[in-house]
């Protein structure tokens, strides 16, 4: 195995994170910060409590959620688009290491960003509401979980799209309707029950349900299914990674 | 070193880009590769190093196949694109260690500085790549490449777009790899420089390889050599003793051409030129010349074609 080369990648992709610091980390977190005074604040005060939780408290999951799920997608989806549309490519596909290492150094950096700043929306999140978190090491796993999930979900849309407008069409036209209608800003049993029957279908429920559950042990499905649909989702994308490997498809003809 | 068996390239549009290609390269030799646009030396090159994948036939560097043993074959290769393609926003410091990297290779910050210090790159290492020059990037390409230490060197068109002084201290830096063992395969443009630099020549067109030979093989194999003769005065027929001779009458009917083999036989060229003179043909100037590369290049690819 060439740790070397996974590593030279790792760190070639947090040295781009370090160079723009501003958009890379400042941006998504002041985008959450006006999320949270809009509807937390503003709108959030003339709400009534969720299930027992203050709607402010409630809805910090699911803000951490939609900032790690986008930012996961955009930052594996440009990592791996831009060296195939400079050509720098060349030299990861001619180097001595597999595409299973090589797809782990682009995720791994592209996840590691997410998770950063899905940590550092929970902490301005904190100055906002008093938070407490019943399970932290499954809202980790939770976190780390969705975070490489989504990282493999925009590698995948990084070798499909062969224009820049394409590498934007599937986060803004799928994933983040997905996002808004998976209950990040409610409970699933706040809507109509024919919409609730639509919502399961939508993988996202169940992976704010579950991150929502790691902090107040509130859930709008049982975890074990969160788990599971993770995983799941987890594994097509690694299904579809091992095809792009087998078929060379859009990077080797 | 390399050994490339019946290998085929189709793209999924229908385009065949090799056809068929055999190809053997000896270690320490420098190949190089000559062909019109489009002709499938960039492919070739790629489908070697594990760019593009092959579609038929099979390749093996050093012994080890490219697909089964890719990551021996990979590491014993350096690659110098025809494209400049740089990470613009990097450094060329950060952009070697990244190369190092990528084949699995400790850091090395000695070898980085001497390398950097060979391309005359080195007061350039903490400047982003975009700001630097064409022949700069094409010096930071080189660099890349050789920083892994390869034992085969493939240069893509290195010298396209690189002004004179430059290419000759690429092909001084091409000779001292030589010197040290490393096989060259290049594809370049500049028919002269393959005549001056390589070992053996291989000639690409239509994704076939038309041939591949010894330099000197082919040029004394291939090469014509003729006398030419300016005549004072047009003339309306070639007098029928000179015709005899071997002589042929011109175009222009101002001069008239004795063509014979690079390595033919002793040609009496004092006797020629008397036969000339007694047949009373007022001579303006002679000269002779072999033919070039680059002529038996076009006749090769016009042939093919």
């Amino acid at each position: 195995m060439n740790v070397r080369g996974m590593w030279a990648i790792y760190c070639f992709e947090m040295s781009r994170t370090k160079r723009t610091i501003t958009q890379s980390i400042v941006s998504p977190v002041l985008s959450t910060v006006l999320y949270f005074v809009v509807f937390g604040g503003a709108i959030g005060s003339r709400i009534e409590s969720v299930d027992g939780i203050s709607y402010g408290a409630f809805i910090v999951p699911g803000l951490i959620m939609l900032s790690i799920m986008t930012q996961s997608l955009s930052n594996a989806s440009f990592g791996i688009y831009f060296p195939r549309f400079s050509g720098t490519i060349y030299e990861v596909l001619s180097a001595p290491m597999s595409f299973w290492e090589a797809t782990a150094g682009y995720v791994g950096a592209a996840a590691t960003k997410a998770l950063l700043i899905g940590l550092i929306t929970l902490a301005t999140a904190g100055l906002f509401v008093p938070i407490e978190i019943a399970h932290p090491f499954w809202m980790l796993a939770f976190l780390i979980l969705t975070t490489i999930t989504f990282s493999l979900f925009g590698f995948l849309i990084g070798i499909w799209a062969d224009g820049f407008e394409k590498l934007q069409l599937i986060p803004l036209l799928v994933v983040t309707p997905m996002v808004f209608l998976g209950g990040a800003f409610y409970s699933i049993d706040m809507l109509p029950s024919a919409w609730q029957t639509v919502t399961m279908f939508n993988p996202v429920v169940y992976l704010i349900s579950g991150f929502r559950w790691s902090f107040y042990e509130i859930s709008d499905v049982s975890v074990g299914v969160s788990l599971m649909m993770v995983t799941l989702f987890m594994g097509i994308c690694l299904a579809l990674i091992g095809w792009i490997f087998k078929t060379g498809y859009r990077l080797k003809q | 070193m390399i050994e490339v068996k019946n290998l085929g390239k189709q793209y999924t549009n229908g385009f065949v880009a090799l056809d068929n290609i055999n190809l053997s390269v000896k270690k320490g030799e420098i190949l190089a590769l000559l062909g019109p646009n489009g002709a499938g030396k960039t492919t070739l090159i790629s489908t070697i190093c594990g760019i593009v994948n092959p579609t038929s036939g099979s390749v093996t560097v050093g012994g080890f196949d490219i697909i089964k043993d890719y990551r021996k074959t990979r590491s014993l290769i350096g690659l110098v694109p025809q494209e400049l393609t740089t990470d613009a926003f990097e450094t060329p410091w950060n952009n070697l260690r990244l190369s190092r990297g990528l084949f699995g290779l400790p850091k090395n910050p000695q070898m980085v500085e001497k390398i950097l210090k060979d391309l005359s790159l080195w007061d350039k290492k903490d400047d982003r790549i975009m700001t630097l020059s064409g022949g700069m990037k094409r010096r930071l390409l080189i660099a890349k490449a050789l920083v892994h230490e390869p034992q085969v060197l493939f240069l893509d068109e290195p010298t396209a777009g690189v002004d004179v002084a430059l290419r000759q201290d690429m092909w001084r830096m091409v000779d001292d790899l030589r010197k040290q063992g490393v096989t060259i395969i290049l594809t370049t443009h500049y028919i002269e420089e393959a005549e001056a630099i390589a070992d053996r020549i291989g000639v690409i067109s239509g994704g076939k390889l038309l041939l591949v030979e010894d330099k000197q093989l082919l040029m004394s194999r291939m090469g014509q050599k003729q006398l030419k003769v300016e005549l004072m005065e047009s003339l309306d027929a070639l007098p029928t003793v000179l015709a005899e001779q071997g002589f042929v009458l011109a175009e222009d009917s101002l001069s008239i051409v004795y063509h014979y083999g690079k390595d033919a036989p002793e040609v009496d060229i004092a006797g020629l030129l008397q036969s000339v003179a007694s047949a009373g043909l007022g001579v303006k100037d002679i000269h002779t010349q072999k033919s070039s590369l680059e002529e038996i290049f076009v006749d090769l690819v016009e042939r093919a074609a």
